[in-house]
């Protein structure tokens, strides 16, 4: 998890934030902080599961961002405990955005700032694409290196892509978010392009055994 | 499509500019956008895509979901009408596909391929502000009049209102957490085609068939049975009962 913490440490400075932390919130109901920029930022992550309540559960629960550029706005109406404690912790704002691809949900990346704001677009691309980045991250297990055009390119087929991830999940009977790791993994293994290897999938040209994890 | 009745188009502004209704859903507004747009311009296929955060074009809907149609939206990020209406927040008509090569090179051929002959584009705008563009691809060679131009641009003009103004005015933020969902309902959607086609040894295409179907039937939105495909895997939903 070294590599997480390091990723919240960089997303902290790229978005002015005074904390950044990454929760795992999984389908089956296991959930927990999985690593935050610095201590305190550790300690303001762990709020949310002490109350049960924040903008980063209704994140996760609804699968779309939960932006909260002033907690003394309206926030104490919808997390009574959470707000107070987290305006106590010093943090005026909370940017919640899921990690998750599709119905494949596993957990949360949370924003934490001193003072109240929105964000700009800019900073909210850089956000998403932090997330996306953590996504994959948590699905291989591993870093690994991703050039930009394999990204390019998979943007383009994308819709091909996730119609394969459906495919392998009921094939294989196993969850979606394995499905996604089993699809990334093969195409690491054979080092060919997601497209290729989605393109494949859907024309039943090959088959992800559960004996090629 | 100049013929359309003045009553038939005031409603249809009306539907349109009713973006405020309690448990509005992005995918299902743009849905009935683009099924509004395909009605009244003749042997046209409209598809809807809206810039992500990262300014990227993302598919949303489309009056005839094919494989082929979505292939052809999404390649957009690259060259095409779209992105060039997103870009310029001005119009594309009547393009002829048989010329438009140089202009799109990735576009144009793939286009052409799948049987279209003609193609629009609309930025979904306001003022400077360009959400997204809305693609209208003909089969036939009829071109649009300037009357035509100005309906479907003032259908996307309104749309994009809709979905800006309020919630640019009450909460800056709802846009990007609506869109941002939406978009990934979009993916939801992908990934239950796969599931159904691989359960019912059937194609996307016809996967997609079912699901919507089933949506229509029993009232719901299109992403809400697609979750439902997917967190039910081991009992995948028989889609055809009610």
């Amino acid at each position: 998890m070294e590599l997480m913490q390091r990723t919240c440490v960089d997303a902290a400075r790229a978005l002015s934030a005074s904390g950044v932390g990454v929760s795992l919130m999984t389908s089956d109901g296991a959930h927990g902080m999985a690593a935050a920029s610095d201590p305190n930022t550790a300690r303001i992550e762990e709020l949310q599961f002490t109350f049960g309540e924040g903008p980063c559960i209704d994140a996760a629960a609804a699968g779309r961002p939960v932006l909260v550029p002033d907690l003394t706005d309206g926030a104490m109406r919808r997390w009574p405990m959470y707000t107070t404690a987290i305006l106590d912790a010093g943090v005026r704002a909370v940017f919640a955005f899921p990690l998750q691809i599709g119905a494949a949900r596993l957990g949360v990346l949370d924003v934490f700032r001193a003072s109240s704001g929105a964000m700009s677009r800019p900073e909210l691309g850089r956000a998403l694409t932090l997330a996306d980045q953590v996504v994959t991250t948590l699905l291989d297990g591993q870093e690994r290196t991703t050039g930009v055009d394999e990204l390019d390119e998979a943007f383009e087929h994308r819709a091909a892509l996730f119609q394969a991830q459906g495919m392998v999940m009921v094939q294989l009977g196993i969850s979606l978010a394995e499905a996604l790791a089993r699809i990334r993994a093969y195409a690491y293994a054979t080092d060919r392009p997601l497209s290729e290897v989605a393109a494949d999938i859907l024309a039943h040209r090959i088959r992800l055994d559960t004996d090629h994890a | 499509m100049t013929t359309v009745s003045e009553q038939r188009l005031a409603t249809i502004f009306v539907e349109v500019a009713d973006t405020l209704v309690g448990g509005f859903d992005l995918i299902e507004f743009m849905q009935m956008l683009a099924d509004r747009v395909a009605g009244l311009v003749e042997n046209a296929t409209v598809g809807l895509l809206l810039a992500d955060e990262q300014n990227r074009l993302q598919f949303m809907a489309a009056s005839d979901e094919t494989t082929s149609l979505l292939e052809l939206l999404q390649l957009q990020w690259r060259d095409g009408p779209c992105l060039d209406a997103f870009r310029t927040a001005e119009p594309v008509v009547n393009a002829d596909l048989s010329t438009a090569s140089p202009r799109w090179p990735r576009f144009a051929p793939y286009a052409t391929a799948a049987g279209f002959r003609s193609v629009h584009a609309f930025p979904l705008r306001l003022r400077n502000d360009v959400i997204g563009a809305m693609g209208v691809f003909g089969t036939g060679s009829a071109a649009l009049d300037a009357t035509d131009v100005q309906i479907v641009q003032a259908l996307a003009d309104v749309a994009a209102i809709g979905l800006l103004q309020e919630r640019a005015i009450h909460h800056s933020e709802m846009l990007t957490e609506q869109l941002q969902g939406a978009l990934n309902n979009r993916i939801i959607i992908e990934q239950a085609k796969g599931a159904v086609a691989q359960a019912h040894n059937i194609s996307v295409d016809a996967a997609f068939e079912l699901i919507r179907d089933h949506a229509r039937r029993t009232h719901r939105r299109l992403s809400d049975v697609a979750l439902r495909v997917l967190t039910d895997v081991t009992s995948l939903p028989d889609l055809t009962a009610d």
